[in-house]
């Protein structure tokens, strides 16, 4: 189905973000810097103009997530970047995205907080992506790549539920995978079928005006508006999840993570299962909406879940709200830019799994 | 018989929610008649700002946007350059522009976007029933400054045109007033003239409209006119700041 655009490259997790966005037709990008998202900024800067399209660096993350709206509004394709502390001044701007039912694409490249924090990986954003950082009840779809090549493939997907569903899509990497580099293939997208974009502003010429707006000031429009947003939502839950599973059938504790704890966590699963541990690993793929559904079958024949962020243990709550409590959930996770080691990890599971085999001892393995 | 005046056919015939004797029904006004008069509705595209002239595209016939509070110039730049043939204005009160918007003003005319602000101050929050606002002139009473505005307490108020005007990138900038028929004719010109530059890829264009708010002046919609050509203007001069026109640029 799709078509190899170019060889294999080395990019950052960042420049393949921003090319993937431009192979997926965006040309308007505002940005503003920030560490560790410039990659993005710059790869923009550079290939905009090559392209015919528009860069901007705005004058701040408010002004740039406005842009977004505008050009939004107008029926392109439109991105922006930022990390914590610029995603958290975004947040206004999104919730009047949501609102006004505008598509759009918003990479947040994760970094430590509270405040200005550090620039070091952290996963510590995910309440603000999943729950909504900004006022009202919306939602924003929020895919979680674990690899330079998973994110390029994400944002040409981001582009796409965008439009198919008129809502802001969020890719939450971290400042792991936004700075490394692996080898990246840049597709041209497969043509998926997405409705014409009648709303958008034009000018008026020979239709009825468009007008892009979340006021609702006449009593009851807007709950009668916002039924229709949570109708639109339901929708996206039953259809928009995705997850990856992998050696879960036999196994007795289920590792959940996303992101950069996910490919660590994939580490531990293999390292434990030769020494004969049988681990399994649930990677969701779209944090909102959660694999809520695959976690509450795992769990009627999983013995326990352990859950690993880069967080004070966020996403372990979305964890325990899937399975009703059916079996035990563990957390391990590391906050303020701390990245989580493979052995780290296999010492907590030691911890919490009765031993399988009464001849493997702890002392005994080595990892 | 033969029809000498007509409502534009771009204002909607319907009541306003403005308060009897607001300007924004004038300067909303304006806008139709000049759309009607070049034939653009086809391409004009505007930006309702958050505060009383929110509901403008109920008002008017035209694709419209809703903005952020104070965002306005950023959404106009964003669907500007997707549509760089298109006239696109900001419509925006002072509180909008002036207090929470005031980085979007600058950098919007720093970069000489090609599009036009139309600046209603009336140096008062209205939609929120009366706060100081940038522009609120000095012994001004508001609800957030009961015993009026003073430049100790409250700072002095801000001269938009004057503090645009330093940016070489704006390209026309005049206030105006909508106190009597002649100024209201010359309103109707400044914003005829700000189409045109951005029309010509001139640049950036803002027309500063001083505006009466009677319900929050505390004063009768007549007194608010006198107002301003006695009082208000004294602090904003009217004139023209910048123009691309004279300075041949």
């Amino acid at each position: 189905m799709k078509s190899s655009l170019h060889n294999k490259q080395l990019m950052t997790g960042n420049e393949a973000a921003a090319e993937a966005a431009i192979q997926a037709g965006c040309r308007f990008y505002y940005g503003y810097p920030i560490t560790p998202q410039n990659e993005i900024i710059n790869h923009m800067a550079m290939r905009m103009p090559q392209v015919g399209g528009t860069f901007i660096q705005a004058e701040s993350e408010i002004a740039a997530i406005n842009m977004l709206h505008g050009s939004a509004a107008a029926g392109a394709r439109v991105m922006t970047s930022s990390s914590g502390p610029g995603i958290s001044l975004k947040q206004e701007g999104i919730s009047y995205l949501a609102g006004s039912e505008l598509p759009c694409v918003i990479v947040n490249v994760q970094r430590g907080g509270p405040g200005l924090g550090d620039i070091s990986p952290s996963q510590a954003d995910y309440f603000q992506a999943v729950k909504g950082g900004g006022h009202g009840d919306y939602r924003m779809i929020v895919l979680a790549p674990s690899s330079v090549q998973e994110i390029a493939d994400l944002v040409y997907d981001a582009f796409d539920l965008a439009d198919k569903y008129r809502n802001p899509v969020m890719i939450l990497g971290d400042a792991q995978l936004g700075q490394m580099m692996e080898p990246v293939e840049f597709y041209k997208p497969a043509k998926t079928y997405l409705p014409p974009k009648k709303w958008a502003l034009t000018g008026a010429d020979g239709r009825p005006k468009n007008v892009i707006k979340s006021f609702y000031p006449v009593k009851g429009e807007l709950e009668k508006f916002n039924r229709r947003l949570q109708k639109k939502y339901r929708k996206i839950e039953e259809t928009e999840v995705r997850y990856e599973e992998i050696n879960t059938k036999d196994a007795d504790l289920v590792l959940v993570a996303y992101g950069t704890c996910a490919r660590i966590s994939r580490e531990v699963m293999n390292k434990a299962s030769k020494i004969g541990y049988r681990i399994g690993l649930l990677r969701p793929i779209t944090l909102w909406p959660f694999p809520k559904d695959a976690l509450r079958r795992l769990s009627q024949r999983v013995r326990t879940f352990m859950v690993v962020e880069m967080s004070a243990g966020q996403m372990v709550e979305d964890v325990k709200l899937s399975i009703l409590g059916r079996c035990p959930v563990h957390f391990y996770g590391r906050m303020g830019g701390g990245v989580p080691s493979t052995n780290e990890i296999i010492n907590n599971i030691l911890e919490v799994l009765p031993k399988i085999n009464a001849a493997d001892s702890v002392e005994m393995i080595e990892i | 018989m033969e029809t000498l005046y007509a409502p534009p056919k771009t204002l909607h015939r319907v009541a306003t929610h403005y308060c009897p004797g607001c300007g924004h029904g004038i300067v909303q006004r304006l806008i139709a008649e000049i759309i009607d008069e070049w034939d653009i509705r086809g391409k004009t595209i505007g930006i309702a700002p958050v505060g009383c002239a929110v509901l403008a595209y109920n008002y008017l016939d035209i694709d419209m946007s809703e903005a952020a509070h104070g965002r306005p110039p950023a959404v106009a730049t964003g669907i500007k350059r997707v549509h760089p043939d298109n006239i696109v204005f900001a419509y925006q009160g002072d509180g909008d522009l002036a207090a929470i918007g005031l980085a979007e003003t600058i950098h919007t005319a720093a970069r000489g976007e090609n599009i036009t602000v139309i600046f209603v101050n009336n140096a008062v929050y209205g939609m929120t029933n009366g706060q100081m606002a940038p522009t609120t002139l000095l012994d001004q009473k508001t609800t957030t400054c009961p015993e009026g505005r003073s430049a100790d307490e409250h700072g002095s108020p801000l001269r938009i045109c004057e503090l645009l005007a330093t940016i070489d990138r704006c390209s026309y900038l005049t206030r105006v007033s909508v106190t009597n028929p002649r100024n209201v004719q010359k309103t109707k010109a400044a914003i005829k003239k700000g189409f045109r530059t951005q029309m010509g890829k001139k640049g950036f264009s803002l027309i500063e409209v001083l505006s009466p708010c009677p319900v929050y002046w505390r004063m009768s919609p007549i007194d608010s006119m006198r107002f301003i050509d006695d009082e208000m203007s004294r602090t904003y001069p009217l004139g023209t700041f910048k123009d691309w026109e004279k300075e041949g640029s």
